[in-house]
């Protein structure tokens, strides 16, 4: 890894400002980024670290939202929104291993977009809100207008996530199909039924990243039942080829887990 | 290079560092404390787990001077106050959880780790809960068992070769 500049802001102001100065990144639990730096494929003069900022570890849940700040580690997840949003800890205690929960943030997950990450499938499906901080204050993002693609978001230079708001469902579910040497999920499905529809978000499917399987969630917000969606043919947005599924598989599996998902929806 | 100081096994201990300084290297070349093993350096095989604070981390994946002032705990803080094996350590002895030990620090300290948790894990916890730590001896099912002993409950007696 090549050497840098370590600085450790315990506010959200001074992590801001930090990052303002010249060739400044942003660093939350390392679980990916300090790989990637080791491979010498990513690499700044400075890194900012957000794990110090305790204004932004935070969860809690009021009104039907649960809130996450956006340092909240997986494994606190897990553990404290296991009452207010069950199917949320669940993906959160699936991530990687114990380790890696210790350290990686709904955050980081969520800033890197990894076609293949949990997180952005419980955004997507949940219809949550994520608060990016940068030098012009905080703006509110939809997740449907949030993710952009493989590794891409809506978020700007100099932002980071302050705080991800997910709408609490009637019942939910996430349901994935480990590939078996990254334990990455080879394709995940996260379902959630409101009171006003079901929405359906698939991860490590798409060369696009994650994103909404729109016919299922139409037939599943008349009829919230498997059955529903034995008819439909699987969706086709562009699904990943490599060693571990074909692009037909992987449509495959986003069925058979979706139906999975509503069946275990609670 | 700043000097970085953390609580290590009870002891304060500081050595210079580095941005880029991960714990592993700090406790191997910074401390010498040489237990804990780097095996694939890129968080998979759990071979440089220790605690931080009371929770498991992956050494090889935290930069040290992130946490400054933290609590860690690596294999030589295992021991008992007399220098006897500890009881998972010693449960690992018991049932061969061993073959090469490169491995086992990493696997002793994520037992740790499961047992401060969830003291009686049903045999399919320990397994789940152990699916960051590889043992490329394969070993698994001996320290399957080891964990199983040293929670206290029955586990089938280790194999004697036969006379």
């Amino acid at each position: 890894m090549y050497d840098f500049t370590l600085t450790r802001p315990t506010t959200i102001a001074d992590a801001v400002s930090a990052l303002q100065g010249e060739d400044a990144q942003p660093i939350a639990g390392g679980q990916t980024l300090l790989p990637t730096m080791k491979a010498r494929l990513a690499q700044a003069e400075t890194f900012v670290s957000l794990t110090g900022i305790s204004e932004m570890r935070g969860i809690s849940a009021a009104d039907g939202v649960l809130t996450l700040g956006g340092g909240a580690t997986h494994a606190t997840v897990a553990r404290e929104a296991a009452a207010s949003y069950p199917a949320l800890a669940s993906l959160a205690g699936r991530i990687g291993d114990p380790a890696v929960r210790t350290r990686g943030t709904v955050g980081g997950s969520i800033a890197n977009n990894d076609p293949s990450a949990c997180y952005p499938a419980g955004a997507l499906g949940s219809g949550a809100t994520i608060t990016a901080t940068g030098p012009n204050g905080s703006r509110e993002i939809a997740a449907d207008d949030y993710f952009q693609g493989m590794f891409a978001t809506a978020l700007e230079e100099g932002e980071i996530i302050t705080k991800v708001a997910f709408p609490i469902p009637e019942k939910a579910a996430y349901e994935k199909m480990l590939q078996p040497a990254s334990r990455f999920p080879l394709v995940a499905v996260f379902v959630a039924k409101y009171a006003d529809g079901v929405r359906v978000a698939i991860t490590g499917a798409s060369t696009d990243g994650v994103f909404r399987w729109s016919e299922a969630e139409a037939a599943l917000s008349g009829d919230f039942s498997p059955a529903a969606i034995e008819g439909l043919t699987p969706p086709s947005n562009d699904m990943i080829s490599d060693l571990h599924g074909t692009p037909e598989y992987r449509a495959h599996l986003c069925k058979v887990l979706t139906a999975r998902a509503v069946r275990s929806a609670q | 290079m700043e000097n970085v100081t953390l609580t290590v096994n009870g002891k304060e201990r500081s050595a210079p560092a580095e941005g880029r300084t991960l714990l592993v290297e700090f406790l191997r070349e910074g401390l010498r404390l040489t237990g804990t093993h780097v095996g694939c350096d890129t968080s998979q095989c759990g071979a440089c787990l220790v605690h931080v604070d009371g929770e498991p981390v992956k050494a090889c994946s935290v930069l040290v001077q992130d946490i400054a002032g933290a609590e860690v705990t690596t294999i030589e803080g295992m021991a008992n106050a007399d220098g006897s094996l500890g009881t998972i350590q010693a449960a690992f002895r018991e049932h061969h959880g061993l073959q090469c030990g490169f491995c086992t620090p990493g696997m002793v300290m994520a037992a740790a780790s499961l047992l401060k948790e969830n003291p009686k894990p049903t045999e399919a916890e320990v397994r789940h809960y152990l699916e960051g730590n590889i043992c490329r001896c394969t070993g698994y099912h001996n320290i399957v068992k080891a964990v199983m002993a040293a929670s206290g409950q029955d586990v089938a007696p280790p194999a004697v070769a036969a006379e």
